[in-house]
C-alpha cells in the first residue's frame, strides 16, 4: 500500500470517509437498503439493510485507521473516527436533502421508507441527523480498536460475527431442512425468531457467535498441533483418513435428497448445473486462458438437440421421440461439434477478439433459436414442450429429489475428468498456452489442435448440463440462454479461482446457492456480480480457492503408491 | 563435418527497416557458434527467423538437409530446434517440473483418453517423463526445487531452468539467447562451463548470441558478427578480434585505428 | 517456392476456405436472387439506405471510443456500452423536464444543446471513473485481468442505474421541430437522420482535427506507440489516458443522445446491443485506426439495414430483419478471419519476441 504518499493521514481519512458515504448513500438510492430491511438478522434487534450499512463504516474505518506497525494509537482512533463521522455524514446528507427535495422524482428508490430507516424512525429530523454522526464517530472509533486487539482474537471474533449473519440470512434453508426432524423443534424456537424472516433470536446470536468464535481461536492455537499429529500418523493410516472423510462426504451426497426434501433438492440441481457448466468453462477459461463469453451457447444447443430429438408433441416438425438416453449422447456431440466448428476459425484469433466473437456466436444461436426463419424446427419463442425425463428401469427421474442423482452423475463425471486432465500433458500444455502462448508454441505445442480440444471439451460439459436442464424442465425457450447466463459462469469460476475445481464448486455455491435463499438479494444478484469481478481481479485476482500448486518431485513414493494402486 | 543449419540469403525486413539482410550462415554439427553484433544489429531477429516467430521475405533456411521456411514455430521444434530468450520467458504460473514437462511435450503422446481412463501406457509414459524432467533439474543443478513456481525462483535459477526446458525436447540445434545476460562473473563462468558441457556431454549444436565478449571468445568455435542486419565478418575467435570493422562496428568509425595504434 | 507454400497450408486453412466461401456463395446467391425478384422499389431501397447511414453514424460514434481506448491500452472497454447508456439515461430527465415546461417547443435547438451537454457530461464522469477504479490499477496486470474488470464494470453500471433510476422504458419527448421529412426524388429523408448524420460528421470531424493537430493529440499518438518511450519523453502518460478516456466518453454520450432523438426510448438495458455493435464496427474497420472505426460503423448500420433483405429475402427466409444482429456478427467474424487488420487497419506487427 502507498503509506509513503505526501496526503496526509488525517485528509486521507477523509477521503476514505468520502468514498465510504459515497458507498453507503449509493446503496440507499439503488434500494438495496431498504430492501434487505425486510430481513432481520437478529430479531427485533438489527436488520440486514442495518447491517449493510454498519458494515460499509466499518470497512472503511478499518482500511483508514489501519496505517503501519508503529503507528500512535490516538492517530488511529481520530482516522476511524473521522471516516466514520465522514461516512454517517454523508448519510445524514442525504436525508436533509430528501427532506428538501423530491429525489423521487428521477431516484426511484428514495422513498419515504428509506428515510424512515435512516433515521431510525424518529420524528425528529435534528436528532435523527445527530444520532447518524454520532453513530459513525462513535462506530469508526471502536472499529479503530478492532487493531488493538491480538490478531488471533480478531480473527476469531470476525469469523464469529460472520457465521452469526450467515446464519441468520440462511435462516429459510435451515429451517426448511430441520423443521423435517421434529425432534429439535424447541431448540429450533429458541435459536430464531419467532416469526419467519426474522433471523435469529437474541439467545441464538449470543450463542452462535460464543461457540464459533471459541472454536475458531481453538483451532488457531491448537490446530497446527493436531494437523502436526495427524502428519506423524504412519502413511496407510493418513491415507485411510483421507478415504474415509471422500466415503463420508460421498455418503451424504448420496443421501442428501432425503435431508433436504424437494425444494432444496430443486435448488442443489440448479446449483448442479452451474457446477457442470462451471468445469467446462475453467478448461476453456481457467485451464487454457481462452476467454469465452459465449458458453451459453454449448450448453443451448445441448439443450436443444435433447428437445428437438426426445419431443412428443408441440407445434414443431421433428418427431424423433428417442428416450433420454439415446439422445444425450446426440446433445453433448452437436455441442462439441459447434466447439470445433467454432474453434476453427476463432481460435486462430488472438485474446481480447475472441471474447467478443464468441460473445457474437453466443447470441447467433440464440437468435437463431429465437427466429421466425427457424421456427418450424425449433418452436421460436414458444421453444420445445414434452422432453422426456430420463428413465432408468422403471426408475423416471422426474422429481427433484430423483434428478438430482442424474445430475449429481453427471458433476461427478465432470470433475473427475477435469480432475484427470489437470495434470496430463494436454493440461499442461493448456496451461501453457495461458501463461505464454508463443514460448509455449516454440515448445512443440501445436496451438489450433490444443485449443480446439480444450474448447471441445468445454463444450461436451456444456452440451451435457444442457441435456439436462431440457430434460429437468421438460420445456427449452430461448430466453433461457442469454448472455447473462454465460455471466453468470463465467464469474463463478472467477470468484472461487480460476483453475481451481474446488473453487468451481464453492464459487457456484455461493453465487448461484445464496441469491436462492435471499430473495432480497436475487435482485441484486447483477449488481452484486458485477461489483465482485471488479472486486476479485483488484484484490485477489486467483480468486478464493486458487488452483493448487502440484508438488510431485519429491513425493515420488506417493506417486508410486498410486500408479500402483489404480 | 557437415552442417546442420545453413541460412541461405535470408533477409527480414518490417515495413522500411530491414533488420537482416542477405544473411548467409553456415553452422557445423556440434559446434559452438556464436552471432555477436551491437544492440539492434538483427540478432534476435534472425533466432525468431530460425525459429518461425518470424517469416524472412526472402532466402532459405535448412535445417538438417530440409528447409524449414513456412513452418510454425512448434513444427521447427518438432524437427529439433530449441531455444531459450533474452527476457526469460518462463511458464510463470508452473513449477519448475511443470515447465520442463511442458519441453516435452512433442516426445509425449497421450491425449485425453489415456488420462481419463487412467490406461497404463499413459502412466507409464508420464512416469518416465516424470522422471526424465527430474533428471534434466538435476543436470542444471536446480534438484530439488522442482515444486516451487517458476516465477519464484532466483533470477540464475531461471536462466538455467529456461535451458533445462528447452533441452527437454532433446534438441539437436539449442539456441541460447545472451544466456549470462545480468549474471555476476562467478555466475557467467559458472554458465559458460555448462553450455561447453552441453556440447560436449549431449552432442547437442550451440548458437549463441551473447554480449559478454569473454564468454565468446572463450567457447566459440565460429563467429560471425551482425551489423545493421548485415554479416560484416566471420571467422574464429582470433580472425574476429583482429577485424578492423568489428572494433569499427562496436566502437565507431576510427576507433579501429586508435586502438591498433 | 512450392515447397514453402506446402509448408504453411493446413488443415485449419482448408477448413476456413469452406466456411468462409461457403458463406460468401450464400450472400451472393440470395442478392442476387432478391434483386432478381424485384419485390422492393427503388425508393424502399433508399430508405433503407439512408436509415443505414444514420444508424452507422451512431455506431461510428461509439466505435469511436473502442478505438481510441484500445488504441492506447490495447484492451477492450467492455464498459464502454454503459458510458453510453447513462449519458442518454441521465438527459431523460432533463428532456422530460424542458417538454414539461414547453422549453422544447420553444426553444428546440438550444433544448437540444442543454441535453447534449448533460448526456456528455454524465458519460463523461462515468467513463473517467470506470478508467480510474477499474482499470488503473491494472496497467501491468496480463491482459485476461482488465478485460474481466471491464465486464464486471459494465454489469455493476447497469444495475446500479437500473437501481437509481428504475427499470421501465422511458419514453423521451418528442421534438416537434424535428418532425417531418424531406424528400428529393426517391430519396426521403428524415429531419432527425438529417441532424444524426450532420452532428455525428461534425463531432468526428472535431475529433479528428483534435487528434491529428492538438499537443495532446499528438501525445495521445505518442502514448500508443510506447507508453514508457512517451513518459521517457515527459509525458504524463495517465493524464494522456483520462483525456483519451474523456474524449471517447464525450462521444458515446452525444450517440446517446441521437439514439434517443431517433428511437425515442431509453432503458439500462439499451447499451448492450449497440455497445457490441460499435466494437464490431471498430474491429470492422481496423480497430486503433480513427478513420476505420468511421467507416466500419457505416458499414455496420448499412449492412444490417440493407443486409437482412437483400442477403436473406431472396433465399425466401421469413422475417429476415430478425437476424440482423446475426448478419453484424458473421461479418465480424469474416473480417477477423480474412482481415484480422479491418478495413484500414495496418498488419498487427509480427513482433513476438
Amino acid at each position: 500500500m502507498e503509506h509513503e504518499s505526501k496526503t496526509p493521514w488525517w485528509l486521507k481519512a477523509l477521503q476514505t470517509g468520502l468514498i465510504g458515504g459515497v458507498v453507503a448513500v449509493l446503496s440507499c438510492l439503488i434500494g438495496m437498503i431498504e430492501s434487505f430491511h425486510e430481513r432481520d438478522i437478529i430479531a427485533g434487534q438489527i436488520t440486514m439493510g442495518e447491517t449493510v450499512l454498519l458494515l460499509i463504516v466499518i470497512t472503511f474505518s478499518y482500511f483508514s485507521s489501519r496505517g503501519t506497525e508503529d503507528t500512535a494509537l490516538p492517530k488511529r482512533l481520530t482516522s476511524g473516527a473521522l471516516t466514520g463521522l465522514v461516512t454517517g455524514g454523508l448519510v445524514a446528507g442525504l436525508v436533509l436533502l430528501g427532506k428538501w427535495v423530491n429525489l423521487r422524482e428521477i431516484l426511484v428508490n428514495a422513498s419515504p421508507n428509506l428515510y424512515k430507516i435512516l433515521t431510525f424512525e424518529m420524528e425528529n429530523t435534528t436528532t435523527a441527523l445527530a444520532y447518524l454522526l454520532i453513530a459513525g464517530t462513535v462506530i469508526g472509533l471502536l472499529t479503530a480498536l478492532l487493531h488493538l486487539i491480538p490478531t488471533v482474537w480478531r480473527r476469531a471474533v470476525i469469523y464469529g460475527l460472520t457465521i452469526v449473519s450467515l446464519i441468520a440470512l440462511l435462516q429459510d434453508l435451515i429451517r426448511i431442512t430441520l423443521t423435517r426432524f421434529p425432534q429439535i423443534t424447541e431448540a429450533l424456537a429458541w435459536m430464531f425468531g419467532s416469526r419467519g424472516q426474522e433471523g435469529l433470536s437474541v439467545n441464538g446470536a449470543i450463542a452462535v457467535f460464543l461457540i464459533v468464535t471459541a472454536l475458531n481461536y481453538a483451532s488457531a492455537t491448537r490446530g497446527d498441533s493436531i494437523r502436526s499429529r495427524v502428519r506423524a500418523l504412519p502413511t496407510g493410516t493418513q491415507q485411510g483418513l483421507r478415504w474415509g472423510s471422500w466415503l463420508l462426504l460421498f455418503a451424504f451426497l448420496l443421501i442428501w435428497p432425503r435431508i433436504a426434501g424437494p425444494y432444496l433438492s430443486e435448488v442443489t440441481n440448479g446449483i448442479g448445473l452451474f457446477i457442470l457448466m462451471g468445469l467446462g468453462l475453467n478448461i476453456v477459461v481457467g485451464y487454457a486462458g481462452l476467454l469465452d463469453l459465449g458458453y451459453v451457447a454449448f450448453f443451448a444447443l445441448g439443450a436443444y438437440t435433447m428437445a428437438v430429438l426426445t419431443t412428443t408433441g408441440g407445434e414443431i416438425t421433428a418427431n424423433f421421440e428417442w428416450t433420454f438416453w439415446q439422445a444425450l449422447p446426440a446433445a453433448i456431440f452437436m455441442a462439441v461439434l459447434a466447439g470445433v466448428v467454432l474453434g476453427i476459425p476463432v481460435l486462430k484469433i488472438r485474446g481480447d477478439y475472441l471474447a467478443i466473437i464468441t460473445l457474437g456466436f453466443g447470441e447467433i444461436i440464440r437468435i437463431m433459436f429465437l427466429s421466425d426463419f427457424l421456427k418450424p424446427y425449433f418452436g421460436g419463442s414458444f421453444g420445445i414442450v414434452l422432453i422426456a425425463s430420463p428413465t432408468f428401469g422403471n426408475l423416471r427421474f422426474n422429481t427433484p429429489q430423483t434428478l438430482y442423482y442424474v445430475i449429481l452423475a453427471g458433476c461427478l463425471l465432470a470433475l473427475f475428468v477435469a480432475y484427470r486432465l489437470r495434470d496430463s500433458r494436454m493440461g499442461r500444455a493448456w496451461k501453457a498456452i495461458r501463461e505464454d502462448e508463443d514460448v509455449a508454441q516454440a515448445m512443440g505445442i501445436n496451438l489450433t489442435s490444443t485449443k480446439l480440444l480444450a474448447f471441445a471439451m468445454g463444450a461436451a460439459f456444456g452440451g451435457l448440463g444442457g441435456a439436462i436442464f431440457a430434460s429437468k424442465l421438460s420445456t427449452v425457450y430461448p430466453h433461457s440462454f442469454v448472455f447473462l447466463v454465460s455471466i453468470n459462469v463465467l464469474a463463478l469460476i472467477i470468484v472461487g479461482g480460476m483453475g481451481s475445481l474446488p473453487g468451481v464448486i464453492v464459487g457456484a455455491l455461493l453465487l448461484v446457492g445464496l441469491p436462492e435463499f435471499l430473495r432480497e438479494f436475487s435482485e441484486f444478484r447483477n449488481l452484486i456480480f458485477g461489483a465482485l469481478l471488479i472486486a476479485m481481479m483488484l484484490s485477489k485476482p486467483e480468486g478464493f480457492l486458487p488452483e493448487a500448486v502440484h508438488r510431485r518431485e519429491l513425493h515420488e513414493a506417493d506417486n508410486a503408491a498410486n500408479t500402483a494402486g489404480t | 563435418m557437415s552442417n546442420i543449419l545453413t541460412a541461405q540469403n535470408v533477409t527480414k525486413r518490417f515495413g522500411g527497416l530491414t533488420a537482416v539482410s542477405t544473411l548467409d550462415i553456415e553452422i557445423p554439427e556440434k559446434s559452438i557458434y556464436s552471432v555477436i553484433g551491437p544492440n539492434g544489429a538483427g540478432k534476435t531477429t534472425f533466432f525468431n527467423c530460425i525459429t518461425g516467430f518470424y517469416h524472412p521475405e526472402e532466402g532459405n533456411i535448412v535445417f538438417d538437409n530440409r528447409t524449414i521456411l513456412g513452418l510454425t514455430s512448434d513444427q521447427i521444434s518438432q524437427r529439433g530446434i530449441s531455444r531459450t530468450y533474452q527476457n526469460i520467458r518462463l511458464f510463470s504460473n508452473l513449477t519448475a517440473l511443470e515447465n520442463i514437462l511442458v519441453g516435452q511435450h512433442a516426445l509425449l503422446k497421450s491425449t485425453l483418453f489415456g488420462p481419463i481412463f487412467g490406461l497404463a501406457s499413459t502412466r507409464r509414459e508420464e512416469a518416465d517423463a516424470l522422471k526424465e524432467a527430474r533428471r534434466l533439474l538435476a543436470f542444471v543443478s536446480l534438484a530439488g526445487k522442482g515444486d516451487l513456481l517458476a516465477k519464484n525462483l532466483p533470477y540464475g535459477d531461471q536462466r538455467r531452468l529456461e535451458i533445462a526446458r528447452a533441452l527437454a525436447s532433446k534438441p539437436k540445434l539449442l539456441l541460447l539467447d545472451e544466456p549470462t545476460a545480468g549474471m555476476n562473473p562467478n555466475e557467467t563462468e559458472d554458465m559458460t562451463k555448462f553450455i561447453r558441457r552441453l556440447r560436449d556431454e549431449l552432442g547437442i549444436t550451440i548458437l549463441l548470441i551473447e554480449h559478454d565478449m569473454r564468454v565468446v571468445m572463450g567457447i566459440s568455435e565460429k563467429i560471425t558478427v551482425l551489423d545493421y542486419g548485415e554479416k560484416i565478418a566471420e571467422g574464429t575467435p582470433k580472425d574476429i578480434q583482429g577485424n578492423e570493422r568489428v572494433i569499427e562496428a562496436y566502437l565507431g568509425r576510427g576507433s579501429a585505428a586508435q586502438i591498433t595504434a | 517456392m512450392r515447397q514453402r507454400f506446402l509448408n504453411r497450408i493446413n488443415f485449419t486453412d482448408i477448413a476456413l476456405g469452406i466456411i468462409g466461401a461457403s458463406l460468401v456463395g450464400l450472400i451472393v446467391v440470395g442478392s442476387f436472387k432478391t434483386l432478381a425478384e424485384g419485390n422492393y422499389t427503388t425508393r424502399q431501397w433508399l430508405d433503407f439506405v439512408v436509415f443505414g447511414v444514420a444508424q452507422g453514424s451512431i455506431y461510428a460514434l461509439i466505435a469511436l471510443g473502442y478505438t481510441l481506448v484500445y488504441g492506447i491500452l490495447r484492451m477492450i472497454n467492455f464498459a464502454h456500452s454503459e458510458v453510453f447508456m447513462s449519458g442518454a439515461f441521465t438527459a431523460y430527465f432533463a428532456a422530460d423536464a424542458m417538454a414539461k415546461a414547453g422549453f422544447i417547443r420553444s426553444n428546440p435547438f438550444i433544448a437540444i444543446l442543454i441535453l447534449f451537454a448533460i448526456s456528455m457530461a454524465t458519460s463523461v464522469f462515468i467513463g473517467v471513473l470506470v478508467e480510474r477504479i477499474a482499470y488503473r490499477p491494472l496497467r501491468r496486470a496480463p491482459r485476461l485481468v482488465p478485460l474481466i474488470t471491464a465486464i464486471g464494470a459494465s454489469f455493476f453500471l447497469q444495475y446500479t442505474f437500473k437501481g437509481l433510476y428504475g427499470d421501465q422504458f422511458k419514453a423521451y419527448p418528442e421534438v416537434a421541430a424535428l418532425k417531418g421529412s424531406w424528400t428529393w426524388g426517391d430519396l426521403n429523408i428524415t429531419r432527425i437522420q438529417v441532424v444524426v448524420i450532420l452532428s455525428a460528421a461534425l463531432l468526428m470531424l472535431g475529433l479528428y482535427l483534435y487528434v491529428q493537430y492538438t499537443k495532446t493529440g499528438k501525445a495521445m499518438r505518442a502514448v500508443s506507440e510506447d507508453k514508457d518511450v512517451a513518459a521517457l519523453m515527459g509525458i504524463n502518460v495517465d493524464a494522456i489516458i483520462v483525456r483519451t478516456f474523456v474524449l471517447g466518453a464525450a462521444l458515446a454520450g452525444a450517440a446517446g443522445i441521437l439514439y434517443a432523438l431517433t428511437f425515442r426510448q431509453v432503458n439500462f438495458l439499451m447499451g448492450f446491443i449497440p455497445g457490441i455493435k460499435a466494437f464490431t464496427a471498430a474491429v470492422l474497420g481496423g480497430i486503433g485506426n480513427i478513420p476505420g472505426a468511421m467507416l466500419g460503423g457505416l458499414f455496420l448500420g448499412l449492412f444490417e439495414s440493407v443486409g437482412p433483405i437483400l442477403f436473406l429475402d431472396g433465399l425466401n427466409v421469413p422475417a429476415p430483419y430478425q437476424l440482423k444482429d446475426v448478419i453484424a456478427f458473421t461479418m465480424l467474424v469474416l473480417v477477423l478471419l480474412f482481415r484480422p487488420s479491418g478495413i484500414l487497419g495496418e498488419r498487427l506487427s509480427e513482433k513476438k519476441a
